[in-house]
């Protein structure tokens, strides 16, 4: 099941330069969550704190609070410890190429220690069912390579590699923007069913997709996170001129 | 520049390319392509005649020795000069077991250091340590001889040898008097000599595998270690596979410092404590004394011997690097 996110005044930097300014939201559980904004605007940034990735960056860093569900990202919890409980989908996607389908699912599952040949079978071919792709890998499990695939068949084999350690929560870095449309839907309809059991948050460049996808939308500009709202509100009556302003297409 | 009126289009377009004066046709000529073309396959083809030439000097120089061991000469322990009986094997033991005590010491130290270097040192202390490693590669291999001679040798007869024959005597690799010159210490100074090639090139191959790989792994959450294992080292397996072959390639062919350490008698022990030689030194040693044809043809038979070594190591270190990659694309092979 999916937890709540709560960000409390979140602030970022990449070395002087700041990136995100006081972002305080609420994320809702087992619904996804869009956040849109153009180019620069801090959206990457914003999911990249969440799970702390923000900060392996060099000279990078971040301060303020976030909760998902009971843990506390920045006070009292290590990096490692919160990465496995919060799955990342990135923007290309990043299929381990030295491994097979089946060891790219079972990655991060063997980090954690996970031995057992016969239950890591069945996550295997549960998380590859979750995310669609297993009737089209299921006879080349082992024999092909994670690259070998598809640009869309790489990236729901991402997102199989995160569900397979059974995340909380699953944050999705503009994961469509290197696919063509028909993988786009794909991936789409994958997050419609994937909120039942997890919260989602993606960011996506692509407004469309915010608005088939999410429950909830955030709109950032310049690190600021200008209005958060249900989806519905902020695509048909937003309450910031800056948001009509982008969401109309005068800018962006 | 003001825009051309939509109807006008057409017509400006046409002009322009009626008035462009005709720069392809008149400035391309295909001569310079074809010396180039040339050129480039003489280049090619000189390799070609290179390994050729020396594989013919070495055959036919070699013929009297050859003539009088036949294929025996690889095989045999006998080298004395006195009275005309030579055979390779000692050499090519030596050169072997020199060469892979060497890899042996060297790989895991010069990946730690590739793996500091890139993925753990602090920003400014990276560079330096790139330079030095480097450095390290450029000093001649006389001084390096040198150095074994008055520091390594003494470190290894009073320290070294009587720790490892106290605790791993046992084995039968390290028992014997410690003269210090020997085996292990052809293999030390060979593995402080391979070491800033290895790691020079192991850091290189790591550079490039991209961030991307490395942010997977870390997301999952994969500690700084597991990251490196399975974000990085694995991804960069086969370049690090192709620096150690040029690292092997340098130790099989280093002849001074090995000369200056390894004892130079032609034995085989089992000990590694124990003297030996190798094909380079033998050559580099006894050429200048050789006065009968057959002892000088001997030698060059030698030389044949290290040449053939040398492929074969070869060939064998490409099959393994095939077996490691096989069924990884070319994308992961940087």
């Amino acid at each position: 099941m999916g937890v709540s996110i709560e960000v409390d005044k979140l602030n970022a930097w990449f070395g002087k330069t700041q990136a995100l300014y006081d972002i305080t939201m609420k994320v809702a559980a087992n619904h996804a969550t869009a956040i849109i904004g153009p180019s620069g605007c801090g959206k990457s940034t914003f999911v990249r704190c969440l799970n702390r990735m923000h900060e392996t960056v060099p000279e990078a860093r971040a301060a303020g609070s976030v909760h998902i569900g009971e843990l506390n990202v920045y006070n009292g919890s290590s990096a490692v410890q919160i990465r496995r409980r919060i799955g990342m989908v990135f923007q290309k996607p990043n299929p381990f190429p030295t491994m097979s389908i089946y060891d790219n699912v079972a990655a991060g599952l063997k980090l954690n220690g996970y031995n057992n040949r016969k239950k890591l079978d069945e996550i295997v071919e549960r998380s590859l069912k979750l995310s669609a792709l297993w009737d089209e890998v299921k006879d080349t499990l082992r024999k092909k390579s994670g690259a070998s695939l598809s640009g869309g068949q790489q990236q729901r084999l991402c997102i199989a590699r995160a569900l397979a350690v059974e995340p909380e929560v699953l944050l999705m870095d503009e994961p469509c923007s290197a696919l063509d449309p028909i993988s786009t839907g794909k991936i789409e309809e994958l997050i419609y069913q994937l909120k039942e059991r997890f919260t989602i948050v993606i960011v996506t460049h692509n407004m469309q997709q915010a608005y088939r996808v999410a429950e909830f939308t955030g709109f950032f500009l310049l690190g600021k996170l200008i209005e958060f709202d249900k989806t519905e509100k902020i695509f048909t009556t937003p309450s910031d001129k800056r948001t009509e302003d982008y969401i109309t297409g005068r800018f962006g | 520049m003001p825009g051309p009126q939509p109807g006008a289009k057409s017509e400006v377009a046409l002009s322009l390319e009626v008035n462009a004066p005709p720069l392809r046709s008149s400035r391309y000529s295909p001569l310079g392509d074809q010396i180039f073309t040339w050129a480039m396959l003489a280049c090619g083809l000189c390799v070609l005649a290179l390994v050729g030439l020396i594989i013919y000097e070495l055959v036919t120089k070699s013929s009297n020795s050859w003539h009088a061991f036949g294929m025996n000469f690889f095989f045999r322990s006998e080298w004395d000069p006195v009275n005309e009986q030579f055979g390779a094997f000692p050499f090519v033991y030596g050169t072997i077991v020199s060469s892979l005590l060497a890899l042996v010491i060297a790989v895991p130290l010069a990946i730690g250091v590739a793996v500091f270097i890139t993925e753990m040192s602090p920003g400014w202390l990276r560079s330096p340590l790139a330079f030095t490693t480097e450095l390290l590669a450029a000093i001649p291999s006389v001084i390096y001889g040198l150095w074994a001679i008055f520091v390594l040798v003494p470190l290894i007869r009073e320290y070294v040898e009587p720790f490892l024959a106290r605790h791993f005597g046992w084995t039968g690799l390290f028992e014997g008097p410690a003269y210090g010159i020997g085996m292990l210490a052809a293999g030390v100074i060979l593995a402080i000599m391979v070491v800033p090639i290895v790691s020079s090139i192991t850091r290189e191959v790591m550079t490039a595998v991209p961030r991307q790989q490395r942010e997977a792994v870390l997301a999952l959450g994969a500690t700084r270690w597991e990251m490196i294992r399975t974000g990085v080292l694995r991804n960069a397996r086969a370049g690090i596979m192709g620096g150690i072959i040029l690292g092997l390639g340098r130790a099989l062919g280093e002849t001074m410092a090995v000369t200056m350490v390894i004892g130079n008698r032609p034995e085989i022990a089992k000990s590694l404590f124990a003297p030996g030689y190798t094909m380079a030194s033998v050559i580099a040693n006894e050429f200048s004394e050789a006065t009968s044809d057959r002892y000088l043809s001997a030698l060059v038979e030698v030389g044949l011997a290290l040449f053939i070594v040398t492929i074969i190591i070869n060939m064998l270190a490409q099959v393994l690097v095939w077996t490691v990659t096989r069924g990884t694309p070319a994308r992961a092979n940087v």
